[in-house]
C-alpha cells in the first residue's frame, strides 16, 4: 500500500500570538514550529497501517523553510519519504490553492490512501482534506476515530455531535484523522540520527505544474486584517463565606449577566 | 444575470432541524439586504420539513428527497450542493460549522473553484460583499477576510448567530433532482454516543471539570448542577488523558469549540489549550481552589474554594431560583 501524509508546520501551540506591522499576519519573530497536532494522528496511522499491511509511507509539506525540521521529525518517526512543496508563489495560500499543489504533488504518485490531520493549528480551516480529495476525485471522510484497510477497501468510525458514523468506501481515498484514533509514537534516538541522512526532496510551483495556477491573483479570499481579540471583561472575585458567595453568583448570573 | 442572494444549506437530525442551521438561515435573512434567500434540504422523507424551514423566511425552499440520500454521503451531498447552487446561482452560500458541513462543504467549493472562509464568528457588511471574521490560533487572534471570488462558501460557528422569529408562511417549496450514482463512500451505521444528554457544541450552558474534581467518581456532582441548568457535561483534557471520562467531552484545541452563554470551569487551570476551546463563551465561571489559577483571568466571575464543596451549593440554589420563577 502506498500512502501519502499531508503535514503542517504549525507555530508550537503554545506561542502567545502577536499581529504583525501590516496586520495581515501573525509575527513570526521567535516563533518554534511544529508538527500541527492532528497530523502526528496521520503520521502514526500510516506507520501502523504500513506495519501490518507492509508498504511505503511518504511524507508531504507545503511551506517555507520551516517544514524541513517537522518533515526530519516525520522521517524520524518512520516514514520512508519526505517531499517539501516549496516556492515563493506558494506564501499566504488560501486552502483551495494549498489543495491544489498538494493535488499537484499526489496525483500521479501512485497513491492508495492520503491521510491529512481533520484541522491544523492556527489557520483552523478544515477544508483541505475534502477538497483534496475533490480535486483528485476521490472518496474521503473526515475525523476518523478508527479505521481499518482491507483490499481496496477501508472502513472508519468518525465523529460527529452526539454519535459516531461508521463510514465504508474504496480507496483511494483521503482521510482524516481526530484525537483518540492512536497514540502517536515519539521519535527514538535512532530515528532522529536515521532522519538527518536521508534525503528531502524539493518540488517548486514549475515542477509540480501550477506555476500561475495558484497564489497571488488566484487567490480567492484573504486576509485583510488580523487583530487580538477584545478583552474578557474584568472578571471578579466574589467573596465572603461560601453559602453567601454561592447565593451572589447565582444572583449575578440572573439578575446582571442574564443568562439564568 | 450576476450571481446573487444566499443558499443556506439545513442540516437535520431525526426528523429535527439542526439549531445552528436555524441560526446560519436567519443569519442569511439579516444579510441578503433584500436579495433571494434559498434553502437546501437534503435527504429521504424530508419534505415535510420544508413548510418548518420556511417559517424562518427564506424565499425557497429547494428539497432534494431521494432514497439514495437517506445516509450520509459526501459525494451525494456534494451533488446536490453543487445542483442547487448551479440552479440558484448564489453569491454566498452559508452552512452551520458542523461535523457533517466540515466533511463536505470545502468539497462543493473545490469542485466549483469556490473559496471557504469556515468556523466564522461574525459577518460585517461591506456594501454588497461580506466580510467574514473568524477565530485563528485557537482564538488567540481574529481575522478579517476579504473574498475576491464571485461565488463564495462561509460556514457559521454554531450558538454565535441569533435565531430569527419563525413567522414566515411565503416559502415555496420546489423539488431538486440530483444525480447519486457516483458514491464511492458513505456512512452504513450512526452509533448514538453513550453518556452524552445534552450535545456540547450546542449546549446553551455547559458544566466542564478538570483535575480539581479529583476523580471520576465525582461526575455525579458536576452531573447534578448540569440537571438543574438544562446544561451539557465537559471536561478538560487531563481527565480525558487519565481516562476518568470520554474523549467526546473534551474541550478545547484537540477537543471542541464550544460558545455557550455560560460556561463553568470546575477545578480547570486555565490552560492555553483549554482556552482555545471555550474562549468565545458570553459568561465564564470558575471555581478553584488556587486564587493564582489562570482561569480567573479569563472569567467573568470567580469563586475561590473546592469544587466538591461548592458545586452542590450551586447546585441547590440554582433550583432555588427555578423554583422561584
Ligand atoms: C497540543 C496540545 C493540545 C491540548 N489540547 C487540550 C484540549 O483540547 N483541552 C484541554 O483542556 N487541554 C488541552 N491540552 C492540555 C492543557 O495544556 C492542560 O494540560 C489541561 O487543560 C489541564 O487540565 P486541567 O485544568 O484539568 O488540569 P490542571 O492543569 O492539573 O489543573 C487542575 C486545576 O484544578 C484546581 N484544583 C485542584 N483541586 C481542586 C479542588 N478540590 N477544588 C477546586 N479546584 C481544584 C487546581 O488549582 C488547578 O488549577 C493540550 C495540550 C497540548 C500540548
Ligand atoms: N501547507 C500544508 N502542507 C501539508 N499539508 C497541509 C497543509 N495545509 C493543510 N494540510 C493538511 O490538511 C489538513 C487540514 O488543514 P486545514 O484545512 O488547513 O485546517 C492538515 O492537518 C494537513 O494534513
Amino acid at each position: 500500500m502506498k500512502i501519502a501524509v499531508c503535514v503542517k508546520a504549525v507555530p508550537d501551540t503554545e506561542t502567545k500570538i502577536a499581529i504583525s506591522a501590516d496586520k495581515k499576519n501573525i509575527d513570526y519573530t521567535g516563533v518554534r514550529f511544529i508538527t500541527s497536532p492532528y497530523d502526528e494522528f496521520a503520521i502514526e496511522e500510516a506507520l501502523k497501517l504500513k506495519e501490518k499491511h507492509t508498504g511505503d509511507t511518504t511524507v508531504i509539506s507545503l511551506g517555507g523553510a520551516e517544514c524541513t525540521d517537522v518533515l526530519r521529525d516525520s522521517l524520524a518517526r518512520g516514514i520512508d519519504a519526505a517531499v517539501h512543496l516549496s516556492d515563493p508563489d506558494f506564501a499566504s495560500l488560501d486552502t483551495l490553492s494549498t489543495a491544489k499543489v498538494l493535488a499537484a504533488a499526489i496525483k500521479d504518485g501512485g497513491y492508495d490512501l492520503v491521510l491529512c490531520g481533520h484541522q491544523a493549528a492556527g489557520g483552523d480551516n478544515s477544508q483541505v482534506p475534502a477538497m483534496l480529495a475533490e480535486l483528485l476525485d476521490w472518496a474521503q471522510t473526515t475525523m476518523v476515530l478508527k479505521l481499518e484497510v482491507e483490499g481496496t477497501t477501508f472502513k472508519a468510525e468518525r465523529e460527529i455531535e452526539g454519535a459516531h458514523e461508521s463510514v465504508e468506501g474504496t480507496l483511494p481515498a483521503v482521510i482524516s484523522t481526530q484525537k483518540g484514533l492512536n497514540e502517536p509514537r515519539y521519535p527514538g534516538i535512532k530515528g532522529v540520527m536515521a532522519a538527518r541522512r536521508k534525503e528531502i526532496a524539493v518540488k517548486d510551483a514549475t515542477a509540480l505544474g501550477v506555476k500561475g495556477a495558484v497564489g497571488g491573483d488566484q487567490l480567492k479570499v484573504r486576509i485583510k486584517e488580523m487583530m487580538l481579540p477584545p478583552d474578557r471583561p474584568q472578571g471578579r472575585k466574589i467573596e465572603g463565606d461560601m453559602d453567601a458567595q454561592v447565593k451572589e453568583l447565582v444572583s449575578l448570573l440572573h439578575s446582571e449577566a442574564h443568562v439564568l | 444575470m450576476s450571481q446573487s442572494g444566499i443558499l443556506v444549506f439545513v442540516e437535520h437530525r431525526n426528523g429535527q432541524l439542526r439549531k445552528a442551521s436555524i441560526e446560519a438561515l436567519s443569519e442569511a435573512k439579516r444579510r441578503a439586504q433584500g436579495q433571494k434567500v434559498t434553502a437546501l434540504l437534503v435527504g429521504s422523507g424530508v419534505k415535510g420539513l420544508a413548510a418548518e424551514v420556511g417559517k424562518y423566511g427564506p424565499d425557497n425552499v429547494l428539497v432534494a428527497d431521494s432514497d439514495a440520500l437517506s445516509s450520509y454521503s459526501t459525494e451525494a451531498f456534494t451533488q446536490a450542493t453543487a445542483e442547487a447552487v448551479k440552479k440558484v446561482d448564489p453569491r454566498f452560500v452559508f452552512a452551520a460549522h458542523t461535523s457533517m458541513a466540515k466533511d463536505f462543504i470545502p468539497r462543493v467549493a473545490a469542485r466549483l473553484d469556490a473559496p471557504c472562509v469556515s468556523d466564522v464568528m461574525a459577518l460585517q457588511q461591506d456594501g454588497d460583499n461580506i466580510s467574514p471574521v473568524r477565530p485563528m490560533y485557537s482564538g488567540k487572534c481574529w481575522g478579517v477576510y476579504e473574498i475576491t471570488a464571485p461565488l463564495a462558501f462561509i460556514t457559521l460557528r454554531p450558538n454565535v448567530f441569533a435565531v430569527g422569529e419563525a413567522n414566515g408562511s411565503g416559502a415555496t417549496i420546489e423539488d431538486l433532482a440530483v444525480s447519486t450514482d457516483k458514491i464511492r463512500a458513505k456512512v452504513v451505521a450512526v452509533h448514538a454516543s453513550e453518556g452524552a444528554k445534552i450535545e456540547l457544541s450546542e449546549a446553551a450552558i455547559i458544566v466542564a471539570g478538570g483535575r480539581g474534581i479529583k476523580g471520576p467518581e465525582n461526575w455525579p456532582v458536576l452531573q447534578s448542577l448540569c440537571d438543574a441548568l438544562g446544561a451539557a457535561l465537559g471536561a478538560s483534557r487531563a481527565v480525558v488523558d487519565a481516562g476518568w471520562i470520554d474523549h467526546q467531552f473534551q474541550v478545547g484545541q484537540t477537543g471542541k469549540t464550544v460558545s455557550p452563554q455560560l460556561y463553568f470551569a470546575c477545578g480547570i487551570s486555565g490552560a492555553i489549550q483549554h482556552l482555545a476551546g471555550m474562549s468565545s463563551s458570553k459568561v465564564i465561571v470558575a471555581i478553584n481552589k488556587d486564587p493564582d489559577a489562570p482561569i480567573f483571568k479569563f472569567a467573568n466571575y470567580g469563586i475561590v474554594g473546592d469544587v466538591l464543596e461548592v458545586v452542590p451549593k450551586l447546585t441547590s440554589e440554582v433550583r432555588k431560583l427555578h423554583e422561584h420563577n
